[in-house]
C-alpha cells in the first residue's frame, strides 16, 4: 500500500506493507537510520518520534508531521539540545540519544521551563544503559535555559 | 608535569555524529541482495536432538539457505565447534540442546517474515533429559551432566580457581570474632540497547567480510577461522559504532551464524536478534558466596575463607575467567594474613553467562563489604576506620603476588565519609527510615595482553589514530586522541584527530576492548606511536633545516631550533613538505605488551567505591536512594567528564542490580526475558544528588599516569546499599536485588524475632 508521510518537512510517498511500522519505514525504506530499534515493544524509547515508532503502523502516521533526529539542528549548527548533550556528557554509546533528544524536545515544546522532576517524569519511558540520567537531566535544563535566553533576546 | 590536552574535558570526538543521529552502528548497515537470518531455538532446557528435517523449510520460496547439524559432517569443510576456553559451543546443536534458546537451526531468506515462516517448517524432535538449574545441585554426585565428552569438565564444574595464603585454620584460631554468612545474586542481563547483530558476506575473491559491533574483532576473526578452517587473513572484521556492550559483545555471538549462512546462500546475510533472544544469548553469573571472616577485637582482619559458586549456564564461555578474577579478588582491598578462596564455575541448563561489567567481582564484593560492616558494628568501630585500618597500601603485596600501586582508597573513603556525613547518626522514626552505607571494591586488570597502534600525519594537517580499541560509549576514541595530542605536543583546538574504525585489515592487533584495559594498554601503544611519529617529524625537520635533531624542539604543534621558535615549521607545513618530497606514509607505530613490558610494567588495579544514603519505607519495603557518591582512582583523568560519566554510568548499572534486576527461570524457562518484564533503572530510580569523586594517584606505567576506571563503582553499589538498609531499619539482607518484597519479608522476620 502507498503511504504518504511528512518527515522533517518533506513529503514522501512510500510503498509499505499494511502492518509495517513507522520505524521499519523510516529505517529500511527511507534510510533514516538515526531512529533506533531497541526493544520492538515500545518500552525502551530508542525509536521515539516522540511516540514509539516500533509500535505505530506507518499508515497511522499519515498526515502527521514527523520530526526525526535528522531534522534536528542544521548543517552548520547544532540544536541547543544537541549542544547541551555534548556539554554534559549526556550520552556514551549514543544509541538512545536520538530518542532522548526528540523526547526532550517534545517536553520543551510543552513545558519550556521544566523542573528536574518534570524532566524525570516526562522522560521516564526512555532507557539509557550507559549514563546515570543525571547528565541528561542537566543537559535538558541547560537547553531550556538557552531557549529562554534566545526568546528573551529575540524579544 | 603540566599537560596541555590531557586533563581537559573536551567534547567527545564521536559526539557530534551521535547527537545528530549520523553515527553508524552495525544495525544501520544494508547491502544489495542482503538476506535476513533467523534462528530456530530450543524450547527445552535439556534434551537430545533426535531428529531435524529442514527439507520443507528449504523449499519455501524466498529461502536461500537453511542451516542445521547436517551441514557439519565429520571431516567436512566446516567445524561446528568453538569456545573461548574450551570447544564446548557448536554453531548449531549437534547432539543435544542445553538451555532454552540454544541454537538448533538457522535460515536465511529474502525478508524476516519469510525466514520466520521457514523456521516453522523445520521439523525438529527432542527427547527431554533431566535438567539441572541450581549450581549447588549440579555439582552433587549423580546430577544430570551437561557434557560427557569434554575431559576438562567434571561434575559440571568447568573451572576451579583458588587463592591461598597463610594457614587458614590457624587464622581462625587466632581470631576473637568469626562471621559466617551466605550471599546470593541472581542472573542479570547486560541489556545493551543495540541487540546483537552482524552482517556477513563473501566477496568476489572468496574472502569472508563481517561487519559487527563486537568488543573483540581479532578474537572473532580467530574463532571464525577455526569454524571455516581457513587462514585468519582470509577474514576481515569491521566494527562500526557499538550501541552498548558492557561485556556482552565479546567473542562470537551471532557473527558465525551470519557467516555460515552467507557462505551457504552465496549472498550477504544479516542477523539481528530480537530482544528476548538477547536475554538468552549471554547473561551475568548468578552466584552463591559463602564467606567466613575472622578478626581481632580491634578490628584487624586475620582470616577469611570464601567459597564462590558461580552459575555459568550451559557453556563455559567467559565463565572460567570470570570465576578466576572473582576468586583472586575475593579478599577485597584488605590485608588478611590467612586466606583461602575457592571458586567454582558451574554448568547448568540456563543461557550462557559471560562477561558483564565488574566481571565476577560484584558478586563477591557484596560478601566482603557486608562483612566489613557487620564486623564494624559488632566491634563498635566506625565503618570507614575499620576499612582504612585493614587496607592494602602502596607497595604491599596482594595475595596474588602483585604489588599494590596507585591505590587511593584512603582518600576515597575519607571523601565518601565527608560527603554523606557517615558519622552523623540522626535517628529517623515513623514509617520511613533513613540510613547510610559505604563500600569499596578492587579488581585486577588483565594487562597480560597486547595492543598496537599507529598514529599518522595526513597531508591536510589532520592526524589519524589507527587502533582496534572499540568505541562502545566509553570514549576510547577521544581518550586516544588526547593521549596522541599530548605526546605530539599539539594544542587540541584547531587540530583534528580522526579515528580509524577498528578493521582487522587496517587497524593493528589488539587483544580486546574489555576489562577497562584500553586507556592503559592501548593508551601506552598510542603514546608510543605518537612519540615515534614526533621523532620522525623531528628527523625530517633536521633534514630540511640542515640542523642536528638534538638541536630541535617539538612544542605547540611546531618543530623549531631551540631558542628560535619563529624559525621552524608547523606540523601541517611539515606534512605538506614531506608529501611533496615523497609519497610515503608519515606515521609512527607503538606496541604495548612485549616481554620488556611483562617484566617491568606493574598491572593496574581498578580502585573505587561509593557511599549512599537511602530511605526505606517500612510499610511498602521500597528503598529510595537519596544520595549516591561514587568514586574511583583514575591514576590521571585524561578527560574528567568522560571519567565521571564512566563512574556514574557504571554505578547506575549497580543500582539496577541492587534494587531491580533479576532474570527469572522456572524449570529452566525464562519468565521475564523482555524489557516489559525485566526492570531496568529509569530516570526515576537514580538520585539527583549523585556526585563523583575522582582520586588521582598516578600509575607509574600508565600513559601520563592514567589507568582504567570503567568498572570501579558498580561492584560496590549493592553492598553499600545493603549496609545503608541495615543502618536504616536494622535488617541485614544478603541477597540481591533488594526488592520491596524482600525488604518487607526481612522486616517481618525481624519483628517476629523480637
Amino acid at each position: 500500500m502507498a503511504v504518504k508521510l511528512n518527515i522533517n518537512g518533506i513529503t514522501h510517498e512510500v510503498e509499505a506493507k499494511p502492518l509495517e511500522t513507522l520505524l521499519a519505514v523510516l529505517r529500511d525504506r527511507l534510510n533514516l537510520t538515526g531512529t533506533k530499534d531497541g526493544c520492538g515493544e515500545g518500552v525502551c524509547g530508542a525509536c521515539t518520534e516522540p511516540v514509539s515508532s516500533c509500535l505505530l503502523l506507518a499508515s497511522y502516521a499519515e498526515n502527521k508531521g514527523i520530526t526525526t533526529i535528522e531534522g534536528i539542528g542544521s548543517d552548520g549548527k547544532l540544536h541547543p539540545l544537541q549542544r547541551a548533550f555534548l556539554d554534559h556528557g549526556a550520552f556514551q554509546c549514543g544509541y538512545c540519544t536520538p530518542g532522548m533528544i526528540l523526547m526532550a524536545k517534545a517536553l520543551l515544546d510543552r513545558i519550556p521551563n521544566p523542573s528536574k522532576e518534570e524532566i524525570r517524569d516526562y522522560m521516564a519511558g526512555n532507557i539509557c544503559r550507559c549514563t546515570s540520567y543525571v547528565e541528561i537531566v542537566r543537559a535538558v535544563r541547560q537547553a531550556a535555559r538557552r531557549n529562554r535566553k534566545r526568546w528573551k533576546d529575540e524579544g | 608535569m603540566e599537560f596541555k590536552t590531557v586533563g581537559q574535558s573536551i567534547w567527545r570526538v564521536d559526539g557530534e555524529k551521535k547527537v545528530r543521529g549520523e553515527a553508524l552502528y552495525t544495525i544501520d548497515l544494508k547491502m544489495e541482495g542482503m538476506l535476513h537470518g533467523r534462528i530456530l531455538r530450543s524450547p527445552f532446557p535439556h534434551a537430545k536432538l533426535i531428529k531435524i528435517d529442514t527439507s520443507r523449510a528449504a523449499k519455501l520460496p524466498g529461502v536461500f539457505a537453511v542451516l542445521s547439524r547436517e551441514d557439519f559432517p565429520q571431516g567436512g569443510p566446516l567445524s561446528p565447534y568453538f569456545g573461548r576456553r574450551m570447544k564446548d559451543k557448536t554453531v548449531v546443536a549437534i547432539d543435544k540442546v542445553r538451555h532454552v534458546g540454544d541454537v538448533v537451526a538457522a535460515v536465511a531468506a529474502v525478508d524476516v517474515e519469510t525466514a520466520d515462516e521457514a523456521l516453522r517448517l523445520i521439523d525438529a524432535a527432542y527427547e527431554e533429559l533431566p535438567l539441572v538449574s541450581d549450581p549447588l545441585e549440579a555439582i552433587r554426585e549423580g546430577a544430570p551432566q551437561l557434557f560427557d565428552h569434554l575431559p576438562e569438565i567434571k561434575n559440571n564444574i568447568c573451572h576451579h580457581a583458588s587463592l591461598k595464603q597463610g594457614d587458614i585454620e590457624k587464622g581462625f584460631q587466632e581470631s576473637d570474632i568469626i562471621l559466617e554468612d551466605t550471599f546470593t545474586t541472581p542472573v542479570a542481563q547486560q541489556c545493551h540497547l543495540e541487540a546483537h547483530n552482524a552482517l556477513a558476506w563473501f566477496d568476489a575473491t572468496g574472502r569472508l567480510n563481517v561487519q559487527t559491533g563486537t568488543q573483540t574483532p581479532y578474537a572473532v576473526r580467530k574463532s571464525l577461522a577455526e569454524i571455516f578452517q581457513i587462514a585468519e587473513e582470509k577474514i576481515r572484521i569491521m566494527v562500526p559504532y557499538v550501541g552498548g556492550a558492557y561485556g556482552a559483545k565479546s567473542s562470537l555471538k551471532v557473527e558465525h551464524l551470519a557467516a555460515v549462512l552467507a557462505g551457504k546462500a552465496k549472498r550477504p546475510v544479516r542477523i539481528q536478534l530480537r530482544r528476548e533472544e538477547v536475554f538468552l544469548t549471554v547473561t551475568k553469573h548468578a552466584s552463591t558466596v559463602r564467606m567466613k571472616t575472622g578478626a581481632k577485637k580491634d578490628g584487624t582482619l586475620v582470616a577469611q575463607k570464601t567459597e564462590l559458586y558461580y552459575d555459568t549456564g550451559a557453556f563455559a564461555e567467559n565463565g572460567p575467567n570470570v570465576v578466576h578474577k572473582a576468586t583472586l579478588g575475593a579478599s577485597g582491598p584488605y590485608r588478611i594474613p590467612h586466606i583461602q578462596a575457592d571458586g567454582y564455575c558451574i554448568l547448568t541448563n540456563k543461557p550462557s553467562a559471560g562477561a558483564f561489567r565488574g566481571y565476577g567481582v560484584p558478586q563477591v564484593a557484596l560478601a566482603y563489604e557486608s562483612h566489613m560492616d557487620i564486623l564494624a558494628e559488632r566491634l563498635g568501630i566506625d565503618p570507614i576506620e575499620i576499612r582504612i585500618k585493614n587496607l592494602l597500601r602502596e607497595g604491599d603485596r596482594h595475595p596474588t603476588g602483585i604489588t599494590m600501586h596507585s591505590v587511593g582508597y584512603e582518600e576515597l573513603l575519607r571523601k565518601f565519609g565527608a560527603a554523606i556525613q557517615l558519622g552523623d547518626k540522626k535517628r529517623t522514626r515513623g514509617k520511613t527510615r533513613r540510613g547510610k552505607g559505604i563500600a569499596c571494591m578492587i579488581k585486577a586488570s588483565n594487562t597480560e595482553s597486547q595492543s598496537e597502534a599507529k598514529v599518522q600525519a595526513n597531508r591536510d594537517g589532520t592526524f589519524a589514530v589507527f587502533s582496534s580499541s572499540v568505541e562502545m560509549g566509553q570514549g576510547v576514541e577521544t581518550v586516544m586522541a588526547q593521549i596522541a595530542a599530548e605526546e605530539l605536543g599539539v594544542a587540541w583546538k584547531g587540530v583534528s584527530f580522526v579515528a580509524q574504525r577498528p578493521d582487522t585489515d587496517l587497524t593493528p592487533f589488539d587483544t580486546m576492548t574489555s576489562a577497562s584495559r584500553s586507556t592503559f594498554c592501548m593508551g601506552n601503544a598510542v603514546r608510543r606511536a605518537a612519540k615515534d611519529l614526533r621523532e620522525k617529524l623531528v628527523q625530517f625537520s633536521a633534514e630540511i633545516m640542515e640542523i642536528s635533531p638534538q638541536d630541535l624542539r617539538a612544542e605547540n604543534g611546531r618543530i623549531f631550533a631551540a631558542g628560535a621558535e619563529q624559525k621552524g615549521y608547523s606540523y601541517k607545513e611539515l606534512a605538506a613538505l614531506h608529501f611533496k618530497r615523497r609519497e610515503r606514509e608519515l606515521a609512527g607505530n607503538g606496541f604495548y605488551g612485549d616481554e620488556e613490558d611483562a617484566k617491568t610494567v606493574l598491572p593496574f588495579w581498578l580502585v573505587g567505591g561509593c557511599a549512599v544514603e537511602v530511605e526505606v519505607d517500612t510499610e511498602t519495603g521500597a528503598v529510595k536512594l537519596l544520595k549516591l557518591v561514587v568514586g574511583a582512582d583514575a591514576g590521571k583523568a585524561i578527560n574528567p567528564r568522560l571519567c565521571e560519566g564512566q563512574v556514574r554510568g557504571d554505578s547506575t548499572i549497580g543500582i539496577g542490580q541492587a534494587l531491580l534486576e533479576e532474570l527469572k527461570f522456572v524449570d529452566g524457562q525464562p519468565v521475564n526475558a523482555t524489557f516489559l518484564h525485566y526492570a531496568l533503572p529509569s530516570f526515576r530510580d537514580v538520585p539527583d544528588d549523585f556526585p563523583v569523586v575522582l582520586v588521582e594517584q598516578p600509575h607509574k606505567d600508565g600513559p601520563f599516569g592514567a589507568k582504567g576506571l570503567g568498572e570501579s563503582a558498580l561492584p560496590a553499589v549493592p553492598a553499600a546499599i545493603a549496609n545503608a538498609i541495615y543502618d536504616a531499619v536494622g535488617v541485614r539482607i544478603k541477597d540481591i536485588p533488594f526488592t520491596p518484597e524482600r525488604v518487607l519479608s526481612a522486616l517481618s522476620q525481624k519483628e517476629s524475632k523480637l
